[in-house]
């Protein structure tokens, strides 16, 4: 890629975002769709063929080489009574897709919103579906949804023409009927399928509602299953039991990288308890927790430890370990380079270097891990909280040698993800333990192994060299990211002379996705360095942006932010003021940050402003609900949340030693919605995270004259 | 070992298990009453949160003898014939939840509350959470279901 110039596009095509995409399974066996028609009973199938389907939901195997599969896309069943169920294979942490896509659904099909129900997530009954990450449920799985609730709700019409032998154009579908106006005549969706067992097979035809029709979607709706969740009734994966249900425990290695020499389980009472020594893992079950963990406790074991790098030592273990390869595809290889970063920095009167981290961080989803298998006549189930339920199957079928179709995964609405749960452990050690004990077994981690088993945000140095005209205009740029991850990685401003890269590395810590990914950390160092720049030029951080600005979208926001912060601000004592601005995974923000630095060297942060457009909006008050969830977590990981660790050991392995935000950090809220109904709609979930920490950190600079390059920015109070 | 008699959501339970245990697996392990969750084990996140003479009770640090005759209260106990309880209400008109898996502890520390205070203001409510947490970040909109509630609520009961 070396020589080539930036793509003008809108992504950057460094590499997929290698955390998130995990590799497509090795087979996918098709769902006998006569078996699930049978089950479904009469009334109206509709499936939409795959073809037109965007890559990456279709998920193609083995890298996205050939034709598309021959899959499914969606489907929704019609049922005589009326019943509407659509089938996803998406679920729902938190981001309120099981309401924005009911709402697509009831638009297209014009049915009311109570009559439809979404089954999520369950490897058995949904279409196959990469996972539920990178912000893609709103751009591509409601379209889907759409296409196959458009063809439905054509059908439906098809129907009532046959019935009524009355001309098309004068049929109307509304609130789940066909209504003839000429003739008052109505029927509803569930009488005209007569209680046969219709099954249409649509090919993609990708004409949805445009957004001046939508009626259901682009308004503010409860949370379809809100009530299930302020009474306790719903159930997450821990609070599920079966008949017959046993407890699991995992025996955790003293240390990261620790390898199991021998285990003597002599103490524990086998009459009661199963014990599983297979290779490193260890555990055991029982027919009540308490015996599952005293029976763990009771094991002796013994390991080998390795040496292992500590928190305080990361950042140059990270620039100094060799960049990893991966599988000779070369992606994150090569620099994005144009022009010359060299010789204009050589021209320019203002240059700047500096060396920005990021510490890593852990997901810490309120509800940790936990899953529940059963086998039964040679299949296994489990009901698991992840954000992969196929790619979890896969991790399942090749753990015990199954075939595909002899597993199934069940994923119950989750006590939230943020990214942390892609992966399988959980389902694969009680899927371990339920066949040994000859029961189905119930694991749910402890608040420590999920805050030193799951993997972290990963950690990262990024070196940025800049040139720029005594204006502020920039003339080169040139960003090396190292280990964290290419998302965001790419700057909106314009600048002739750029070299980009990224530079992966083997981490000593498990690390993995987390929500926005790495554009948190290439946020965080490119705005802050902007605001250098502005300051070592002497321009307000507002006008040095709009000058080297041409992206309208960026534009945008950064004035509405601007606009509703009140920029420039009038000076306050022990107050600061701060801005950044960016775009990632389709949406564009920008944020403005008010701080006070409290006596004994304190930072509170008062106020956050982002202004944020996605394209059209879906639901305007979970939109919201996202973008400020999404600035209360950037909250945490600006200001002090941080995993520690020492000889492979995370210490900071419970809430009492790692913080987050709580209720009294919260600064006041203001979101501002920048609506493009002109637009399609891109995911939310993530990218308001992404201007969180440069905002603030350069609010604290504008407030004391410190300037903070490392995330979190103040752990312990302001640097003495 | 002696029967445990629990007097749960106005219900009389003879119970045979280990004083020792919590009185959230009591709940959630015995008795299938998972509304009450298990967050952090030591207090810190107040998901696990029930009331134990109306007084807001981390189950999760509570020895089950020690709460044996006490009446108490969990989520499961606040519905009345179908209608939800005023705070119940206002969490989900409000939409102050995202995951949900905090819900059902904020909405227990929030009826204590209104039952201490029947008019508390924003900082009020902020010094009566701070001992929960929720991951999703919705705390604006928890604050504001409270006050929600208890407008709702004002001159009669909670």
């Amino acid at each position: 890629m070396s020589g080539a110039p930036p793509p003008s596009g809108d992504r950057l095509t460094l590499e997929p975002e290698r955390y998130e995409l995990a590799a497509g399974p090795a087979y996918r066996f098709d769902v006998d769709r006569r078996e699930f028609v049978k089950l479904l009973g009469g009334g109206l199938v509709v499936m939409v063929a795959a073809a037109a389907a965007p890559a990456q939901e279709s998920g193609a195997r083995g890298g996205g080489a050939g034709s598309p599969p021959r899959e499914i896309a969606a489907w929704l069943h019609v049922a005589a009574d009326g019943t509407v169920t659509a089938y996803t294979g998406k679920v729902e942490f938190g981001q309120d897709i099981r309401t924005s896509l009911t709402q697509a659904v009831a638009d297209e099909l014009r049915a009311p919103l109570p009559s439809i129900r979404l089954v999520m997530g369950d490897t058995d009954l949904t279409p196959f579906d990469q996972g539920t990450f990178g912000s893609r449920t709103t751009p591509f799985m409601a379209a889907q949804l759409r296409q196959v609730a458009a063809a439905a709700r054509e059908t439906l019409l098809d129907l009532a023409v046959a019935k009524w032998s009355v001309d098309r154009s004068a049929l109307d579908a509304r609130e789940g009927e066909v209504v003839h106006a000429p003739s008052g005549r109505a029927l509803r969706f569930g009488e005209l399928t007569q209680g046969q067992a219709l099954v249409r097979t649509v090919a993609a035809d990708p004409s949805p509602t445009p957004v001046s029709r939508w009626t259901v979607a682009g308004r503010s709706i409860p949370k379809v299953n809100a009530r299930d969740i302020v009474t306790g009734r719903h159930r997450y994966t821990s609070d599920l039991t079966r008949p017959g249900l046993w407890h699991g425990r995992v025996l955790r290695p003293p240390a990261i990288g620790a390898t199991l020499v021998s285990l003597d389980a002599s103490g524990v009472d086998t009459k009661r308890v199963s014990v599983v020594h297979d290779g490193d893992f260890v555990g055991v079950s029982a027919p009540t927790a308490a015996e599952a963990a005293l029976a763990a406790g009771q094991l002796k074991a013994d390991w080998k430890t390795s040496p292992q790098p500590s928190d305080g030592q990361i950042f140059e273990y990270l620039k100094k370990t060799p960049p990893e390869t991966r599988d000779g595809d070369g992606r994150g290889a090569g620099a994005q380079v144009s022009g010359s970063v060299a010789q204009a920095r050589a021209a320019a009167p203002l240059r700047l270097e500096q060396s920005y981290t990021v510490a890593y961080i852990a997901h810490a989803p309120l509800e940790p891990r936990a899953a529940l298998a059963e086998w039964r006549d040679g299949k296994l189930t489990v009901w698991t909280g992840t954000q992969r339920p196929f790619g979890v199957r896969t991790e399942l079928a090749e753990a015990f040698r199954l075939s595909e179709e002899k597993v199934r995964v069940i994923v119950p609405d989750t006590g939230a993800g943020y990214g942390g749960k892609h992966t399988g452990e959980a389902a694969i050690e009680a899927a371990r333990l339920a066949r040994a004990a000859g029961h189905p077994v119930k694991l749910v981690w402890t608040r420590e192994e999920e805050f030193a088993w799951a993997y972290f945000r990963p950690a990262g140095v990024i070196d940025v060299k800049s040139g720029a005209r005594a204006d502020g205009t920039l003339t080169a740029w040139e960003f090396h990211t190292y280990n964290c991850g290419a998302s965001g990685i790419r700057t909106p401003y314009d600048v002739a002379n750029q070299t980009v890269q990224f530079h992966p590395v083997r981490s000593p810590l498990r690390q993995g996705s987390y929500r926005a990914l790495a554009a948190t950390a290439n946020h965080f160092a490119r705005e802050t360095h902007m605001d250098e720049v502005a300051r070592a030029a002497g321009v307000d951080a507002l006008e040095m942006r709009r000058r080297n600005l041409k992206d309208a979208r960026v534009r945008a926001v950064l004035d509405a932010a601007a606009e509703r912060f009140g920029w420039p601000p009038s000076r306050t004592p022990a107050r600061g003021y701060g801005l950044a601005a960016g775009t990632e995974k389709g949406s564009y923000l920008a944020t403005g940050a008010e701080v006070s630095i409290e006596p004994g060297g304190g930072v509170r942060v008062r106020r956050l402003v982002t202004a944020f457009e996605c394209g059209a909006v879906v639901n305007p008050d979970h939109l919201r609900n996202q973008v400020e969830g999404a600035m209360v977590q950037g909250l945490g990981g600006a200001l002090f949340e941080a995993v520690r660790f020492e000889d492979g050991l995370i210490t900071t392995d419970r809430f009492s030693r790692y913080r987050v935000p709580r209720f009294s950090d919260v600064p006041e809220l203001d979101v501002v919605l920048v609506d493009r109904p002109d637009l399609p709609s891109a995911g939310a979930g993530e990218t308001p995270l992404v201007c969180v920490a440069p905002a603030i950190g350069n609010a604290i600079f504008d407030a004391t004259g410190t300037r903070l390059r490392s995330l979190p920015l103040v752990p312990s109070g302001l640097p003495k | 070992m002696p029967l445990l008699e629990l007097q749960i959501n106005g219900v009389s339970r003879r119970l045979d298990v280990d004083p020792e245990r919590s009185l959230l697996s009591v709940l959630r392990d015995d008795l299938d009453l998972t509304g009450a969750k298990y967050g952090c084990g030591e207090g810190q996140c107040g998901a696990c949160t029930v009331l134990v003479d109306d007084r807001p009770t981390r189950s999760c640090l509570t020895k089950v003898a020690s709460v044996a005759g006490r009446p108490l209260i969990t989520i499961e106990g606040l519905e009345r014939s179908g209608q939800l309880h005023p705070v119940q209400k206002a969490f989900a008109e409000a939409d102050a939840m995202q995951c949900g898996y905090c819900t059902p502890g904020m909405i227990m520390e929030s009826v204590a509350l209104l039952r201490r205070q029947a008019d508390p203001a924003a900082p009020e409510i902020v010094h009566a959470l701070e001992g929960h947490i929720c991951r999703c970040g919705t705390y604006d909109r928890i604050v504001r279901a409270v006050r929600r509630a208890a407008e709702a609520t004002k001159g009669g009961t909670g």
